[in-house]
């Protein structure tokens, strides 16, 4: 519609009182006189909006999507009650409609089928997909028992297909979340505090005075409550340290940086538990009160002075000094952040218990600016028929490391690879919400245990790379297109938190909580899937929790009063850990008795040869992993990696910003696709580093496929962390081709 | 009345929130955008600086655009906030030259376009999208004719800039550093 100008005036006129009338809590700026077309028009706008927590990445912050009057998807907003948003979305929770709207997305399930030799995928209805799957389900059981079915997922959609999976007898089930990802951590901190670190970290940053980033980039990772915390603690004055072998935006935030030299940080930390120790200015009445271990760890660290740690991390004796001070000044109100992706080198269970330890000798675990105490609410469970007890499972597949507290994706992948005598043999997978050709490194591995399998299902919104290699797809709908299970949350106070549908799934898309239930359906185990609609389970659990569906519609998001006491601890009155000892536990008997160290020691690393660099990899404020990369508002900002070279490095290989190049692997590994070579001083001369989640196979990907390199594929050696499983990634190394290697081969 | 942005460079990361939500709220094509990030490095290894900040079109006072738009479509309004209307724009493009700032382009609808401070947000009582998603609240909007407002205060205590003062524009952006 075209209005006149002059017609228009005489209606904005009018609008305008309106609008002045209705404005009074913000009303800082005054009524202009003028308004143009396209203002009247905004203004005049009617939008509907509805609640939802977001899928983009793991954080979930919940949010409103507002559809205009025509129902079409405008744009989503943080809700401002949400402790995980503050009203707040980062870049991939506000572009999240890009994900809706991408003309990419899977349209329909699809079976793989054989044309004229060549296997291709066929389009087919839901029913003769669901059949399929179900006749697989069946087979699978009677041939090899439930458990050879294994899932391996990621995000809401997981949590129903567990159900399904458990119910069908199955608990074969992993993610790529722990052993390629905060696994470590989990188990480091739950050795030394007794409790898992979880996600939120329970992290005070709004009140803390020195935050302690260890290769940890808070800024490019958008952990939203997270940077918005750091944001104010920066106007706050707090302190921060960064340890980081790149100058990462964090690091520019920066009070201290500390340029160390890859796979070294663990002998930082001996020296800065030294420094603390040795110059009596760590937290005494704490570690008395609360730990135990301590004349272990003193003598254990009184050799790793800052001048021995200055000759492996490169960190001058006095910085390492000056750094400790700082800390131990800011206590009890400094945070050694736990970090999140956390598989690096193998010793990384040692390195988040170094960490945790650090943590305890300034006190900060358990107060204010450190760590609180959080607290949940429970889901209240929804009836149904106790699940059959599996004969094996995930913590079978993975028995030979003691402390994995998940289920392990690359030994599941194992567990699928031909072999006469495996007692535990998988057979048949579905993935779901996770594209594991970058979510889980070793490629051979994952390609040869997929190979072996009976039966692939893979589902998803978008035609991942993964999806090339299933026996049938299914086409998920978005999270603003279905209900989901309660976003309950660990805080400082409880949240939850609900997903409901602003739109109708978009082609012939379909929500997971539909898809397990027909799946069920079809298996005989109608009786665990007892609603015709998930959201009928939602309210009878929210009505449990004193609310309902019709209100959460209206709020979004409940936050209820603490129960479980103090959001610190009480100095006056004692306090018992969940660990063995009761205490905090510097020195673990757990570990000793398993035969690893019972404190954490350092240990050399392999460096890059001659001519290879360190593979480095991290995050971009606007991606998550590999998922975003074709959302068109999220490829808008960022369509591709980029290889950051040090100038030293370019100068002596004469390279160019913008330049392609090929990277090569120790194993000969070769990069598919080229990426462009961005020359900065923020990276060292002994490594390259690059923005994860690009290189995509999938020529579906109209707007990813091919562009920049996936650093998944270049990992294909990887360090295992013999505590929990979890596979470091970081001792990679490559060498830059200027030449396409490829060029004789069609890509 | 006199709008003006404050962006503190020491909070921002340079995550792009500000990009796509002004993308979401004000229609924006996919491939345009009317602010952008930019990045700048200083110094060399280990001895490195970086600036982060978010920009757009600096509401000049004395406005280039303005001055060269041949129909009168590029104006300033109360508050002074530039703004082109589309209906008047034959998009000669005169005024994507004289911006020092390369805050405008050729809308693919054949005008030419740029941030309004959303000023249709304003009206409403709403903060500009861009301050309101800004998940390191390193923007701030508000009267400069109002001594004891935000901007005000913020301009008044703490160090900062503009871009590009040799231009001679009077922009209404300002950094802190």
């Amino acid at each position: 519609m075209t209005t006149s100008r002059r017609k228009f005036i005489k209606i904005s006129a009018l609008g305008l009182g309106g609008v002045a009338a209705s404005t009074t809590a913000l009303n800082m700026f005054g009524a202009n006189s003028y308004l143009d077309e396209l203002v009247k028009e905004n203004i005049a706008k009617k939008f509907k909006r509805t609640p939802t927590y977001c899928e983009v990445c793991f954080w979930k912050c919940a949010a409103w999507t507002y559809t205009d009057e025509e129902g079409a998807i405008k744009k989503i907003i943080g809700n401002d009650d949400d402790p995980h948003c503050y009203g707040r979305l980062c870049p991939r929770g506000t572009g999240g409609v890009g994900m809706y709207n991408d003309e990419d997305r899977l349209k329909t399930p699809l079976i793989r089928t054989t044309v004229n030799g060549e296997e291709t995928f066929r389009e087919a209805s839901w029913d003769e997909a669901l059949d399929l799957i179900a006749s697989k389900f069946k087979n699978i059981k009677e041939t090899y028992g439930a458990e050879s079915f294994a899932l391996i997922k990621h995000g809401a959609p997981g949590a129903h297909l567990e159900h399904l999976f458990k119910a069908y007898g199955s608990d074969t089930i992993a993610e790529p979340a722990y052993a390629q990802c905060r696994g470590p951590r989990e188990t480091g901190f739950a050795l030394t505090f007794g409790s898992w670190v979880g996600s939120p970290e329970p992290t005070d940053i709004r009140d803390t005075k020195c935050l302690v980033l260890i290769g940890s980039h808070i800024g490019e990772n958008m952990h939203n409550s997270q940077v918005q915390e750091m944001s104010d603690a920066i106007d706050n004055g707090a302190t921060i340290i960064t340890v980081d072998p790149r100058f990462s935006t964090a690091a520019s935030k920066s009070k201290f940086w500390l340029p160390i030299k890859p796979a070294t940080d663990i002998a930082l930390m001996l020296s800065w538990m030294n420094v603390l120790i040795e110059e009596d200015i760590y937290d005494k009445e704490y570690i008395k009160k609360y730990a135990t271990g301590f004349d272990e760890l003193k003598n254990h660290v009184s050799q790793y002075t800052p001048e021995w740690a200055y000759g492996i991390t490169g960190i001058k004796p006095e910085e390492i000094r000056e750094t400790a001070r700082a800390m131990a000044h800011a206590a009890p109100s400094v945070i050694i952040h736990p970090g999140r992706h956390v598989v690096w080198y193998g010793d990384d269970s040692q390195r988040a218990r170094a960490m945790a330890i650090l943590n305890a000798l300034l006190g900060s675990w358990g107060r204010r600016g450190g760590f609180y105490f959080k607290e949940s609410i429970k889901v209240p469970k929804y009836p149904h028929p106790e699940f059959p007890e599996p004969k094996w499972g995930w913590k079978e597949i993975g028995a030979k490391y003691p402390l994995a507290q998940m289920g392990i994706t690359t030994e599941v992948l194992q567990a699928a690879l031909p072999s006469e005598n495996n007692e535990y043999p998988v057979k048949a997978m579905m993935i779901a919400g996770t594209n594991i050709t970058k979510s889980i490194p070793n490629k051979k591995l994952l390609e040869e245990a997929i190979d072996a399998l009976e039966f692939l299902v893979v589902i998803d919104t978008m035609p991942m790379d993964v999806t090339g290699y299933a026996d049938v797809v299914l086409p998920e709908c978005t999270y603003l297109e279905r209900y989901d299970g309660i976003r309950s949350a660990t805080n400082r106070e409880p949240s939850i938190a609900v997903r409901v549908p602003a739109v109708e799934p978009k082609y012939d898309s379909k929500p997971v909580w539909w898809i397990s239930k027909q799946i069920g359906e079809r298996l005989g185990l109608g009786e665990y899937f007892n609603y015709d609609d998930f959201k009928e389970v939602i309210d009878w659990q929210l009505k449990k929790m004193g609310t309902s569906l019709e209100e959460m519609e209206k709020i979004g998001v409940k936050n209820f009063p603490r129960t479980s006491g103090p959001l610190y601890l009480n100095e006056n009155e004692t306090y018992t850990f969940p660990t063995a000892s009761g205490k905090i536990e510097l020195y673990s008997h757990e570990l000793k008795n398993l035969g690893f160290d019972p404190m954490p020691n350092y240990t050399k690393h392999p460096e890059p040869p001659q001519g290879f660099y360190r593979l480095n990899y991290g995050r971009a404020p606007m991606h998550t992993f590999s998922r975003t990369a074709n959302n068109p508002n999220l490829n808008d900002l960022k369509s591709e990696n980029n290889l950051w070279v040090n100038p030293k490095v370019a100068r002596i290989l004469g390279l160019k910003t913008g330049q392609a190049v090929w990277l090569r692997n120790q194993d000969d590994v070769t990069s598919t696709f080229s990426i462009k070579v961005r020359i900065t001083e923020r990276v060292r001369w002994d490594s390259v580093y690059m923005v994860h989640g690009f290189g995509h196979d999938n020529k579906k990907l109209s707007r990813a496929y091919g562009k920049g390199i996936n650093d998944t594929q270049l990992i294909s050696k990887v360090a295992i962390d013999p505590i929990m499983g979890g596979t470091g990634m970081r001792g990679n190394f490559v060498t830059i081709l200027t030449e396409n290697p490829h060029k004789n081969i069609e890509i | 009345m006199r709008y003006a942005m404050v962006i503190d460079t020491l909070k921002c990361v340079g995550c792009s929130d500000c990009v796509v939500a002004c993308q979401t709220e004000n229609d924006v094509p996919i491939g345009y955008c009317r602010d952008w990030i930019t990045e700048t490095v200083n110094g060399a290894y280990p001895n490195i600086e970086l600036e982060l900040k978010s920009e757009r079109c600096n509401h000049c006072e004395n406005a280039p655009c303005v001055r060269c738009c041949p129909t009168g479509a590029s104006h300033i309004i109360d508050g002074g906030i530039v703004l082109v209307t589309a209906d008047e724009c034959i998009g000669c493009g005169a005024c994507i030259e004289s911006c020092p700032y390369d805050a405008r382009f050729q809308h693919p609808d054949g005008y030419v376009d740029k941030c309004t401070f959303c000023h249709h947000r304003l009206e409403k009582g709403q903060l500009p999208a861009c301050v309101s998603v800004c998940p390191t609240k390193c923007m701030y909007f508000g009267d400069l004719d109002n001594p004891n407002s935000e901007v005000s205060q913020l301009l008044k205590n703490r160090k900062h800039k503009t871009l590009a003062p040799e231009a001679g524009t009077n922009p209404h952006v300002f950094y802190l550093i």
